[in-house]
């Protein structure tokens, strides 16, 4: 059975010229270790594959159930020049909430 | 003047952020201080061009309008107040606030001024430092140079209040600094003592922002709750001189601070966790948690500091051409292929017209303009609106675009409606360098009643 990172976590995307970073926060302990486990920064690429080319790297904030994606070259060149009508990429975190994690169990918990 | 316990709080996290819960802080926070960041990445370069235009001007625009509104309640109930509305011309800001401060009945009050921040004529002599983006040097950007500004620390902030100041006005500052500064002054902290500075910079981190830690950029209806967003508080932080820090929000007010909202705002802009580099000191919050000890009340742990670098940065604005865009509405049956075909009229119009552009994107909004993938797109929308935008250096091509996008009215497609022509835009990028700290000499500057 498939969930998606929606069901287990909460989001917030941020910019800094031309990277987005976007943090991924379990609400439960169950949630984390599928997020730890499964979202990997392979799988975080392939998703927003459409949008930047990469590189993607993860950072774990275990204490914090919480994952850390800085994912470059994913704002169209930069807040200041982008032609994006998103050139923050605010609503990147939408996106991050749609991937969907393989096996897993439970319906996800809610907050 | 040795304190246990400061309280600071946020009345501004951007340039148009909303007065109101500003002045609700002030009035119901019971703040010593109260911060106001009010500085993007990029708007000091247009307050650059406002500056060369007139010479008074070049501060934050909104400057007195928001000034009017929370310096009388401020200097009423003591609350010392520092904001980077400054911008481009600190004490250009100073004097507009001075003009004014009688009519709204603020007559003893002092002004600090930072300056020194703009680093325009150093970088000027320095084509060689390697932009930070792509290690290009910098020369090729010093003929459409706007603007160069160091990101100061708290230092001159706490200098500021050190001179007795009611308001400190500054220009470019570490957005975390603006809070920090205060605890630097309040408690004598010293400025190499990185386990206080990062609980410092780590409560200036969190607040900067205003409502995005009380519940702003948050609400999911059914999944994540905001009670009260539309009375949406702003934060404050209660610090204590050995660096501990408790954030919490105006009384009374509406929104959400919790666990979940300060983790969100932790990593906001954040990259790696372990080094998160200000002019003040390198945090690392990879060992932070958060504790919630009352209602809207959350307790700050694990902060470590590390001394910071030699460097301060600097972002250097340029011109870097025209934007134009334009955009047409389509509804109904067979709406997205309409949508499509006037999309190929106007790139079509334009090429005939022998225009050309560095970059041109086209966004289906309803369907991929925000960052959906067109090849898995859902069923058709009832109704999708065309986006036409590109940028190039000649200013005439960029108008064409929306020319062209809203003649789709009488000349595009059927039933195209609800068309907009943005114009054109002058675009201000920005890049940044590094420089040695002993380059920057900031100066406080105090403002008097003429």
């Amino acid at each position: 059975m498939s969930v998606r990172v929606y069901d287990l976590a909460h989001a917030r995307a941020g910019d800094k010229g031309n990277t987005s970073n976007i943090s991924v926060i379990a609400y439960s302990d169950e949630g984390w270790q599928v997020l730890q486990r499964e979202l990997t920064a392979e799988v975080v690429l392939a998703h927003f594959r459409h949008l930047t080319a990469g590189p993607v790297r993860r950072y774990e904030l275990p204490q914090l159930r919480a994952l850390n994606f800085v994912i470059e070259n994913a704002l169209g060149g930069g807040v200041t020049r982008s032609l994006a009508i998103d050139p923050h990429g605010k609503s990147l975190s939408a996106l991050m909430l749609t991937i969907t994690l393989p096996g897993h169990n439970e319906q996800g918990a809610t907050s | 003047m040795a304190r246990d316990r400061i309280r600071i709080g946020c009345g501004a996290g951007f340039a148009d952020d909303r007065i109101p819960p500003g002045v609700e802080i002030v009035e119901r926070g019971e703040l010593d201080y109260l911060a106001m960041e009010c500085l993007a990445e990029r708007t000091i370069a247009r307050e650059a061009l406002d500056r060369a235009k007139d010479p008074t001007k070049g501060y934050t625009p909104v400057l007195l309008e928001r000034m009017e509104a929370i310096m009388p309640p401020a200097l009423r109930r003591g609350v010392r107040i520092v904001t980077n509305m400054g911008a481009a011309n600190p004490m250009g800001a100073a004097r507009a606030v001075r003009k004014h401060a009688r009519d709204w009945g603020c007559r003893d009050y002092s002004c600090a001024v930072v300056t020194g921040d703009e680093v325009t004529d150093i970088v000027r002599a320095h084509p060689e430092l390697p932009l930070m983006e792509d290690a290009a040097p910098l020369e090729s950007l010093l003929p459409r140079m706007a603007s160069a500004n160091a990101y100061l620390g708290a230092d001159v902030v706490a200098h500021g209040f050190a001179t007795g100041a009611d308001l400190v006005i500054t220009g470019r500052v570490a957005d975390p600094a603006l809070f920090l500064g205060p605890m630097l002054h309040a408690f004598g902290w010293s400025y190499d003592d990185w386990q206080k500075l990062a609980c410092g910079t780590l409560a200036g981190h969190l607040l900067e922002c205003s409502g995005q830690l009380t519940g702003g950029c948050f609400a999911d209806p059914g999944k994540k709750e905001v009670d009260d967003l539309a009375g949406l508080g702003y934060p404050l932080a209660d610090v204590w001189s050995d660096g501990r820090v408790e954030v919490s929000k105006t009384p009374g007010s509406g929104g959400r601070l919790d666990i979940a909202t300060c983790t969100e705002q932790l990593l906001y802009e954040m990259h790696d966790p372990t080094a998160y580099i200000t002019p003040d000191c390198v945090l690392d919050v990879s060992g932070v948690t958060f504790r919630q000890v009352a209602n809207d009340r959350v307790a700050l742990n694990g902060a470590r500091g590390k001394p910071r670098t030699a460097t301060y940065k600097v972002v250097v604005g340029y011109f870097d051409g025209y934007m134009g865009s334009g955009e047409m509405g389509f509804a109904g049956i067979n709406a997205l292929a309409r949508a499509r075909l006037a999309n190929e009229v106007v790139q079509e119009r334009l090429r005939r017209r022998g225009l050309a552009y560095e970059e041109m994107r086209v966004d289906l909004i309803g369907m991929n303009s925000l960052h959906a993938n067109e090849a898995a797109l859902c069923p058709e929308p009832y109704e999708v609106r065309l986006r036409i935008a590109a940028r190039t250096p000649d200013r005439k091509a960029a108008e064409a675009i929306g020319a062209e996008v809203r003649s789709l009215h009488m000349q595009g497609p059927t039933g195209a409606g609800g068309g907009v022509n943005f114009g054109a835009r002058q675009i201000l990028a920005v890049k940044s360098v590094l420089i040695p700290r002993e380059w920057v000499k900031p100066e406080i500057v105090l403002e008097r009643a003429a």
